[in-house]
């Protein structure tokens, strides 16, 4: 299952809820503000490389893009896809959830 | 693959509606197919051929309306999320005597079935929203 976050970790508690709920080999794909969750040290790093050790992380280029977020600043085994990658996401996994 | 598309944010509010828009380009773009784009809640303002945003800024609906007419997209507006927000197509506006309408190119106006249906004959519905 593919799950899209898209808030901050500075706002809400979406991602924390995500990956609290969702299940081992899922897929997470952070856009929008949800990117900023992606950003290494911060409040959401430890959460995430949590998260790693049973599911996937991506966030979306164009959005840490528009943030001016380098890639090179993202928690470890963050993989950055584009509109073409996330379409492919979400054509790999069986459903998509949006956590809003 | 089939995909639909579900907005629930207006534009030039936060993302959604952006990102929706470049997912079913990327989506076409790669050949698969949009089975319906279903406008709920304040997404149903997307639907407004009466925007006039600045000329070096995005024009979201505009942009709607070409992808729909590039692709055939069928770009679906709730009609009870468009009549507390003043979406209004010739046939609604005569229903309840508006003196005008307001619907952009390649959108029309129906009702929630439409996003059930889109759910049940697409491989994957995708939300995006605020």
């Amino acid at each position: 299952m593919l799950h899209t976050v898209n808030k901050s970790p500075y706002e809400k508690n979406s991602l924390e809820t995500c990956l609290g709920l969702s299940l081992d080999g899922s897929d997470i794909l952070l856009i929008e503000d949800g990117v900023y969750g992606a950003i290494a040290g911060g409040k959401a790093s430890a959460m995430l490389l949590e998260a790693m050790k049973t599911r996937q992380v991506y966030a979306l280029g164009p959005d840490l893009a528009a943030r001016g977020i380098d890639p090179g600043r993202l928690v470890d085994g963050i993989t950055v896809v584009d509109y073409g990658g996330f379409v492919e996401l979400a054509a790999r996994n069986d459903r998509v959830q949006a956590w809003l | 693959m089939i995909f639909s598309i579900m907005v629930n944010e207006g534009p030039y509010t936060h993302q959604a509606s952006d990102t929706a828009y470049h997912f079913a380009a990327a989506a076409l773009a790669a050949g698969h197919e949009i089975y319906r784009v279903f406008f709920y809640h304040d997404g149903v303002n997307n639907g407004t051929r009466l925007t006039t945003p600045p000329q070096d800024d995005r024009n979201i609906v505009h942009r709607w309306s070409e992808l729909a007419e590039k692709h055939g997209l069928d770009l679906v507006v709730c009609v009870a999320a468009a009549q507390r927000r003043g979406i209004v197509d010739d046939d609604e506006a005569k229903r309840n005597s508006k003196d005008a309408d307001n619907i952009a190119p390649g959108f029309r106006i129906s009702g929630l079935g439409q996003l059930i249906e889109a759910g049940i004959k697409s491989d994957r519905l995708m939300e995006f929203g605020d």
